[in-house]
């Protein structure tokens, strides 16, 4: 009960901010329709070669890094509660560590299984073949939603709100919009480039999701075990942060 | 009966003692100030209070409850009301006071209740539907207290509450914490003399994390030598051996 409190008070803190909802629904959906309207362009030669933006493609890539944004509605709200005193105040009631981790990582939970939800939607608008695999996809994304919430949480454990803004706003949609193979086939690249994208969860979230719409449950496996292992590493780095500027407080 | 007693009470940061075997006790229902310089330890001490950083060594009993050994227990008595505004800038008033009622483990119902009565109590009701992040300075501390007073705690900290505030809206606020004395055993940091003067039954002056003198606001003039509370202060302060 006093956890739910506080996570709800989080998701209040969240959706109420315009910007966030700006950011979290209309970037991903502008940058859907707009691909989107570019794929719908192309030379019909051209688009045998060029299906990175073909709807069943673009969607999953873009509920991936529409994720980003998780991170930075979870970092800015820890780092802004810790920076005026509020977490200091709800330190002091009977609130236990558990309680504060979850009241920040839950909230974040529905609100990116909507955001992707909103996505497919779209997509369906789009042209994308209305199938019960949209159900999975809906399911693998949740690992990954994980994943970036718990990154939120870890980058709100250490950097002030501005900070917040330069490592999360910029630093990691890049990172996530680059690294992920969802603007161009890294293989085109190739090098060490492709050897660090590799490396990275982004492109591993993207193939996994990509595989679950496409009803490649084989597909999904290989991608999940480096998602999941992502998830619990950057989980238990985050945990280990938290705690460790509740120590400081 | 003594609601906080503090005994041999230290706080070392590396090579800076913040507080220094403070031993002191707090009657329930009192009003106790804190004053002290700035970086005397008023702030650190209520944070060992608090149960927001342990202490180096010694411990304090809040209502029978060790600080060290029994911070859940003591977390269950106490409310804080922090130096800096501490409300959630996108609820309304009456949000922030159902959040800090639900924490502290209140039904839907008794927080509903509870929510109605600090509203009525400290007059919010003008700014109950208001975003909490758009109410004046006057109006964010009154709330920040109000949140502390939710839980109905027995022991209530108040970490310079009036910092900041203009002449009317620090009367006012006094008028508020007027109103609680008595009910609730109060800790209050100032920097401002006349404040403690005026609402304090005891007085504690803290200087270089040692406590330097305490009593009521007469015994403190005697002790410095003057009339005015801020003269006496600087005169104890000047006065106390580094």
């Amino acid at each position: 009960m006093k956890m739910l409190t506080f996570a709800r008070r989080n998701a209040q803190e969240i959706l109420r901010d315009k910007l966030n909802l700006l950011f979290g629904i209309g970037f991903p959906v502008v940058i859907l329709l707009l691909l989107s309207a570019i794929q719908a362009n192309i030379p019909q030669e051209a688009k045998q070669q060029m299906d990175l933006f073909r709807i069943e493609k673009l969607a999953p890539g873009i509920t991936v890094f529409g994720l980003s944004f998780m991170t930075l509605f979870s970092a800015t709200l820890i780092a802004k509660d810790r920076g005026t005193s509020l977490l200091q105040r709800l330190y002091t009631a009977p609130l236990t560590a558990s309680d504060f981790i979850l009241g920040y990582t839950l909230p974040l939970l529905p609100i990116s299984l909507a955001q992707t939800a909103v996505c497919y939607l779209l997509a369906l608008a789009l042209g994308l073949t209305p199938t019960v695999h949209i159900l999975l996809a809906l399911l693998t994304i949740l690992p990954v939603a994980v994943f970036y919430i718990a990154l939120g949480l870890l980058c709100g454990s250490v950097f002030t709100d501005k900070q917040v803004g330069g490592v999360c706003g910029a630093l990691l949609t890049n990172l996530s919009a680059w690294l992920s193979g969802i603007w161009f086939d890294l293989n085109l690249v190739g090098g060490a480039f492709k050897k660090a994208a590799d490396l990275l969860p982004f492109v591993h979230a993207v193939d996994m999701e990509r595989a679950a719409l496409a009803g490649n449950t084989a597909g999904i496996l290989p991608h999940l075990y480096w998602v999941l292992g992502y998830m619990a590493l950057t989980l238990a780095a985050a945990v280990w942060a938290f705690l460790r500027q509740m120590k400081r407080q | 009966m003594e609601a906080i007693e503090i005994r041999d009470l230290t706080k070392q940061y590396r090579d800076v003692t913040a507080v220094s075997g403070l031993t002191l006790s707090i009657h329930a229902g009192e009003l106790f100030s804190l004053l002290g310089v700035n970086g005397a330890g008023k702030t650190t001490t209520i944070k060992m209070l608090s149960c927001l950083t342990a202490p180096t060594s010694g411990d304090a009993l809040l209502c029978g409850h060790s600080i060290v050994k029994e911070a859940s227990q003591v977390k269950s008595v106490i409310a804080v009301s922090p130096q800096e505004t501490a409300v959630a800038p996108h609820l309304t008033v009456r949000e922030n006071l159902e959040l800090m009622a639900g924490v502290h483990g209140f039904s839907r119902q008794k927080s509903a209740d509870a929510c109605d009565a600090m509203i009525q109590r400290l007059d919010l009701s003008s700014v109950a539907r208001k975003a909490a992040g758009k109410l004046s300075g006057g109006w964010q501390r009154r709330l920040s207290i109000a949140m502390a007073l939710i839980s109905e705690p027995k022991i209530l900290f108040l970490d310079e509450p009036t910092l900041g505030l203009d002449v009317l809206a620090r009367s006012e606020l006094w008028d508020v914490i007027r109103e609680l004395k008595g009910k609730s055993t109060i800790i209050l940091t100032t920097h401002y003399m006349e404040e403690a003067e005026a609402l304090s039954d005891r007085i504690g002056i803290m200087k270089t994390g040692r406590l330097v003198a305490c009593g009521t606001a007469a015994e403190i003039k005697q002790l410095g030598g003057s009339d005015k509370m801020e003269d006496a202060f600087v005169n104890i302060v000047k006065g106390a051996a580094q």
